[in-house]
């Protein structure tokens, strides 16, 4: 049941990502799977020409309503990202919004992630050219805390610049939450950064960006092993027996040496007919004599 | 084919391998040797009952309690007790008793002093760990039951040295009262207990031997304060330091009136400055003040006369005195002169002549002297004989008799802090091996003895030579470079700030060297070592030269203290460079780069994270700058609970020109503070060798391993639980596991273990970390695996991507890319807890692994990787048997013949360091602790060379007599042939 969820939700993934990206070589792996929620905000559909006007007015998304008006245990929160181009300070990037729920048993975790991201300016665009140019590093950070934000201390993740541009900016992150806080966020391109580096101008500067939101998950336990065993009893009659293998891969070591011998024998046979019978009465008369003389 | 050939010997290692690699008796000690130490020695007692064998009681600063032969200095017996049960004192009682006094007053035990058994053991009620004193009155009637006397915190416990058991306890009933000297006067019942209560107030105590109640008491208060140092002048006098430690106070406290008077210690002594401090000393009227440059004798005449007997000028030492008699008194002052000791033992009834004067001749790196302990003994001509045991500077102890040093222990070894290794030289053309190799008479008699061993012909005599010649082998010992790289040099660095190299093949010291830079001096006033690195390792521009090692220190323990670098050439011992840093150290990252003269770089960052590159030559700036924009670092700040990863940048002409380069912030992880706390990290060994990147799995299929020198593994655990076991329920203890690149900071892999808790061990190694902790549900020890793969080169199974060259097998990896990886882990229990944990090295990284695991009996236990495989299932089928995978247990199997220790303890086991012979099946351990270990091991046992007691002889004879049978049969068939052909 979970696997067949996991699966549709791979293949609606995919068959997102193939609207979004044309580059087409993006493939989705088994991380996403266990994610909670895999949020595309931001992204703009390279069909739709309108959005694709890297000029676009920020957006700031409103939470839903569904989400004000929804469950008392949940609660929509907000928390800003902040980017950085170089050694200058940061500035607001986007924002991101996620529904906080609360648990009976006293926990919190943060769900349904979605990111809008402002549109760069004219000046980001010269400090991300220069970044591109200089092969330095474009630097993000979001509060350690989504509730008093900043928290502690800000999550920061770097990347070097010349890894995003693709067709446009792509960015993917990954944010690891623990409740209501934010261990680490992991950022960088949507897919593989070649070394060398290269200079590389994105076509569209604008950006388009995956997010996910992911939670610690529990460590595997070893089963008793008495329990174990009674798993792999039930599980033993349905269990995938190994293919039958073919005649020949099961005994070729044996076949070879054999097809030799014939082989072998076989010419033998045909070389020397004559010598052999002769050969063979020479010996038959020796025999007897030698085994009288042992005696 | 050849690949699947390999492949296929591969399978059938890991097969053989499954047999166990244990020894046989007469193999313990061919390639392994073992050194028990003790430690520094705090206190010495010396045994002087005219029966039995003469010994010492010593404990030391490694809470080891042992007892010497005094002619050799060999252990009769010692008793290591935990790290966290710190020996406060020790003394004797009743004659055939040795009393330990540990944990801050709170543990009394008693053991036999012929054997070390364990007598008694009594736990004291100590409302909180301070200074405590123990007490054995020195009592002449033998058969009386003795009490002792423990005085600690607020409260004094007399216990029956018979059996330990509690006859009386007294509270004090006061806060903070620390007692600095007990004592009974002569043949009365009334027991003197003085002390300081607060900083401020001076106490006298009268407390009645036999029953505990408190006589008299008597307080007075001193209003400039006491700076917690006390000596007994005489019955009625206390001499102690203030609070500025420049006036020394007489206390007089006759008939419970406590009288104070100040001296003013420059009036006293004119050259004094400074502060001054009291040494522990029980002389009668006669007090030692240490006062930076020199030790003084002071006889004390009343309460407000003090005399100047002698100043003894630095450096030298002073023993306790050694009663003689009721009235005399002797003691012992050592002073040096250069490399010579002068000794001198004086009565304290007489000080201006010398009893007897010797002087020493001192060999070695041994340093000043630290502590003199002095015994007497009778003399042939029937006067009184003098003895000093002597602990040195680098912690080594000696005995000095009759103007000799009659044996020494380099008793440094037992506190390493850090160890590495370096080869030894090539064996070259012009050096003779003769001298090291016995005569060709001498190798023809060992081998026809080994045959005769080997044919089951030798006589009990003869096979006991076998094993003498099989041990003392001359080949393991010379100091030359072997085939299978076994004999290398261990270089370690002791608390002490020496450094010594040991050889691999017997665990002699070849050289020794006491840092100087490592000493106390004027300009680092508390200095200590922390690691030694490889500096310099000629093999192929400058191979002519000595390789060295740089060993790193700082001046005090803060982090921004400075640092101390010393390059110390690793053949002879000599001090190449040495200097003060003028930064601190906090962090070193010894670079793979060398520069032309071979000598690696290394960054060092200071507390202000500042990275300095040594060695400082242009030649060594050019190569780093090249690399700079591909160098990352990261560092923990436990207490913050956050990890930052760097890079480098250079920030203005200054930096350039001083090689001081500017942390750039590129990442950060932050913990949250109320859920985990960062309990331990690790990484993998820089020098590690991985052979292949692939994994063939059941079915033929590939997993491609995902190696990264990047990754790090972190732990966290919940702050409650991050105490002992036991000190959180399961509910509230967890485990953060994580796996995280260094370079991008991303998060690769987290798992949580619920009810789990520390003490956490860990070791990365290719791409899987194994990690030990307690499972407080299952109440048992667990060990879980994650092994790591890498997913997005999975396409490269593909053969024809392969045959037409589309596969990324080539293609550099970047840490920015976006990871594919896929997780397997799995959980065992495991019945051990753990000290310390590594994992086996190779040469070339083909011979499988094993985890070394130090056990809590101070055993190396050797643990197959296989066992801690993620794949493993209750049914393997068929192919993954035949890969090797073992059917899934509950829990690990400790098999008791793979103690890689055998029968041995490394007693204190601290540390286990692997490093890789030059024979692929091979690896070096050394462990070390209190004691030291050493042997190789062959996880995959030795395929690769013939074992060492190989008889080559036997194999030599056999063919020798294969041909000659050979010549008979054939002379024998001619004949028969001949006959044949006459018949």
């Amino acid at each position: 049941m979970g696997s067949s969820r996991g699966r549709s939700l791979v293949l609606f993934t995919l068959s997102t990502l193939l609207l979004v990206s044309i580059a087409g070589g993006f493939q989705s792996d088994e991380l996403l799977q266990d994610d909670e929620e895999f949020g595309l905000e931001g992204g703009r559909p390279a069909a739709d020409p309108a959005l694709s006007t890297p000029t676009r007015p920020p957006i700031r998304r409103r939470p839903d309503p569904d989400l004000l008006s929804g469950s008392p245990d949940s609660k929509s929160v907000q928390f800003s990202l902040e980017h950085q181009f170089g050694g200058s300070g940061f500035f607001p990037a986007g924002t991101f919004t996620a529904r906080l729920k609360s648990w009976s048993h006293g926990g919190q975790t943060l769900t349904k992630l979605r990111f809008s991201r402002n549109a760069l300016t004219e000046e980001e665009k010269g400090a991300f050219e220069r970044l591109l140019k200089e092969d330095g590093y474009y630097t993000i950070r979001v509060p350690s805390n989504v509730l008093t934000a900043p928290g502690r201390d800000f999550v920061v993740s770097s990347v070097r610049a010349r890894c995003i541009p693709r067709e446009s900016l792509d960015e993917h992150f990954i944010i690891h939450t623990d409740g209501v806080n934010i261990v680490a966020v992991n950022y960088g391109s949507a897919g593989a950064c070649q070394y060398p580096r290269m200079l590389k101008y994105p076509a569209k500067w604008s950006f388009t960006s995956f997010t996910v939101l992911k939670n610690s998950e529990q460590a595997p336990r070893t089963p008793t092993f008495a329990e174990e065993l009674l798993a792999g009893e039930d599980g033993l009659g349905e269990g995938v027996k190994p293919p039958e293998k073919s005649f020949w891969a099961k005994y070729w070591m044996y076949l070879i040496p054999l097809v030799f011998i014939v082989l072998n024998a076989m010419t033998q046979a045909m070389n020397m007919p004559e010598e052999q019978t002769a050969g063979q009465s020479t010996q038959a008369q020796r025999a007897p004599s030698t085994t009288v003389r042992r005696r | 084919m050849a690949i699947r050939a390999c492949l296929g010997l591969m399978i059938l290692l890991v097969f053989s391998s499954t047999i166990s690699t244990a020894l046989f008796e007469d193999q313990v000690g061919l390639a392994d040797w073992h050194q028990k130490y003790i430690g520094k020695v705090k206190h010495a007692i010396f045994h002087t009952q005219k029966t039995g064998r003469k010994r010492v009681v010593v404990s030391t600063e490694e809470n080891v309690v042992a007892s010497l032969d005094l002619r050799t200095g060999d252990i009769f017996w010692r008793h290591v007790l935990g790290k966290i049960d710190r020996i406060d004192q020790v003394d004797i009682t009743l004659g055939k008793y040795v009393v330990t006094l540990s944990s801050g007053g709170s543990i009394l035990r008693a053991w036999n002093l012929p054997d070390g058994q364990m007598i008694w053991e009594s736990i004291l009620q100590v409302s909180a760990p301070s200074k405590s004193l123990l007490h054995v009155p020195a009592n002449m009637n033998v058969g009386k039951d003795n009490l002792i006397l423990v005085f600690g915190g607020s409260s004094i416990h007399a216990l029956s040295s018979t059996d330990g058991q509690i006859v009386w306890r007294k509270e004090l009933s006061t806060n903070s009262l620390e007692i600095q000297q007990v004592f009974q006067p002569h043949e009365s019942d009334i027991i003197y207990a003085l002390g300081f209560i607060g900083s401020s107030e001076f106490v006298a105590y009268y407390v009645n031997y036999k029953t505990g109640e408190v006589l008299q008491q008597s307080k007075a208060s001193f209003k400039s304060g006491f700076c917690g140092e006390a000596s007994l002048a005489s019955d009625d006098v206390v001499v102690a330091l203030d609070a500025s430690r420049t006036y020394l106070v007489s206390i007089s406290f006759r008939n419970g009136v406590i009288n104070f008077q100040q001296i003013y210690i420059p009036d006293l002594i004119p050259e004094f400055s400074g502060k001054a401090t009291l040494l522990p000393s029980k002389y009668n009227g006669i007090l030692a003040v240490d006062i930076a440059s020199s030790i003084v004798l002071l006889r004390v005449k009343g309460v407000n006369e003090l005399e100047i007997i002698e100043k003894i000028n630095y450096p030298s030492a002073i023993s306790d005195a050694l009663p003689l008699s009721k009235e005399q008194q002797a003691f012992a002052i050592l002073q040096h002169d250069e490399s010579r000791i002068h000794f001198k033992v004086k009565f304290d009834t007489d000080l201006t002549s010398e009893v007897l004067k010797e002087t020493i001749q001192m060999y070695g790196q041994r340093g000043n002297i630290e502590k003199v302990f002095i015994n007497n003994y009778m003399r042939t001509d029937r006067t009184h004989g003098f003895r000093v045991l002597v602990v040195m500077e680098d912690h080594s102890l000696l005995l000095v008799q009759q103007g000799e040093i009659v044996w020494s222990r380099e008793d440094g070894l037992a506190s390493i802090v850090d160890s590495t290794t370096s080869e030894l030289p090539v064996e070259k053309e012009g050096v003779s091996v003769a001298e090291v190799e016995h005569s060709l008479f001498e190798w023809l008699k060992g081998h026809f003895l080994k045959l005769k061993g080997t044919l089951m012909l030798a006589s009990p005599d003869e096979v006991a030579a076998i094993q003498a010649i099989r041990l003392k082998s001359f080949e393991k010992n010379k100091m030359t470079r072997d085939h299978n790289g076994f004999r290398k040099l261990i270089i370690v660095l002791t608390r002490a700030g020496k450094v010594l190299a040991l050889h691999t093949g017997d665990g002699r010291v070849v050289w020794s060297v006491l840092l100087p830079v490592l000493r106390k001096s004027e300009t680092c006033g508390n200095p200590f070592a922390l690691n030694v690195y490889q500096w310099q390792v000629p093999h192929h521009h400058a191979m002519h030269e000595n390789p060295s090692v740089l060993v790193v220190g700082r001046c005090g323990h803060n982090f921004d203290a400075p640092g101390i670098f010393s390059i110390v050439d690793a053949y002879t011992g000599k001090v190449h460079n040495s200097l003060v840093l003028e930064h601190s150290v906090r962090h070193i990252m010894p670079f793979p780069l060398t520069d032309s003269t071979e000598q690696h770089l290394h960054i060092v960052i200071d507390d202000n994270l500042h990275a300095h590159l040594y060695p400082k030559t242009s030649d060594s700036v050019k190569i780093f700058l090249d690399e700079m924009p591909n160098i990352y670092w990261y560092s923990v700040e436990v207490g913050k609970n956050i990890i930052k990863g760097y890079s480098l940048e250079i920030k203005g002409e200054q930096d350039m020109a001083e090689n001081v380069f500017q942390p750039k912030e590129l990442w950060s992880i932050v913990f949250p503070c109320e859920s985990e706390t960062i309990a331990l990290t690790a990484t993998r060994k820089m020098n590690e060798i991985v052979h292949t990147q692939a994994k063939i799995v059941a079915d033929q299929d590939v997993m491609y391993k995902y190696i990264s020198k990047n990754i790090l593994f972190v732990a966290t655990v919940a702050p409650k639980a991050s105490g002992e076991i036991g000190s959180a329920t399961p509910e509230e203890a967890w485990l953060y596991a994580y796996l995280i690149d260094t370079v991008s900071g991303r998060i690769l892999h987290r798992v949580s273990h619920q009810g789990a808790q520390g003490p956490i061990h860990a070791v990365v190694s290719e791409n899987w970390v194994v990690y030990h902790y307690f499972n407080l549900r299952a109440h048992r020890h667990e060990m879980s695996v994650i092994e790591i793969y890498d997913q997005s080169r999975e396409d490269n199974k593909d053969v024809w991507k392969l045959v037409l060259g589309k596969h990324n097998l080539t293609a550099p990896i970047s840490s920015y890319s976006k990871p594919e990886v896929t997780v397997k882990s799995q959980s065992y229990f495991f019945t051990h807890s753990v000290k310390s944990m590594a994992v086996t090295a190779t040469a070339k990284g083909i011979t499988s692994k094993q985890l070394l695991i130090g056990t809590i009996g101070d055993q190396v236990l050797a643990l197959d990787k296989r066992f801690l495989d993620p794949r493993r299932s209750v049914n393997p089928t068929q192919s993954e048997k035949e890969e090797g995978i073992i059917p899934l247990t509950d829990s690990l199997p400790i098999v008791p013949q793979s103690y890689v220790t055998h029968a041995l303890q490394v007693e204190g086991l601290r540390g286990i360091v692997t490093t890789p012979a030059k024979l692929e099946s091979t690896t070096l351990v050394f462990s070390y602790g209190v004691d030291l270990f050493f042997t190789r091991i062959a996880p995959s046992r030795t395929y690769d060379s013939l074992t060492e007691d190989f008889s080559y002889a036997l194999l030599l004879l056999t063919i020798v007599a294969l041909v000659a049978a050979l010549l008979v049969t054939w002379a024998l068939s001619e004949k028969k042939e001949l006959r044949e052909k006459w018949r």
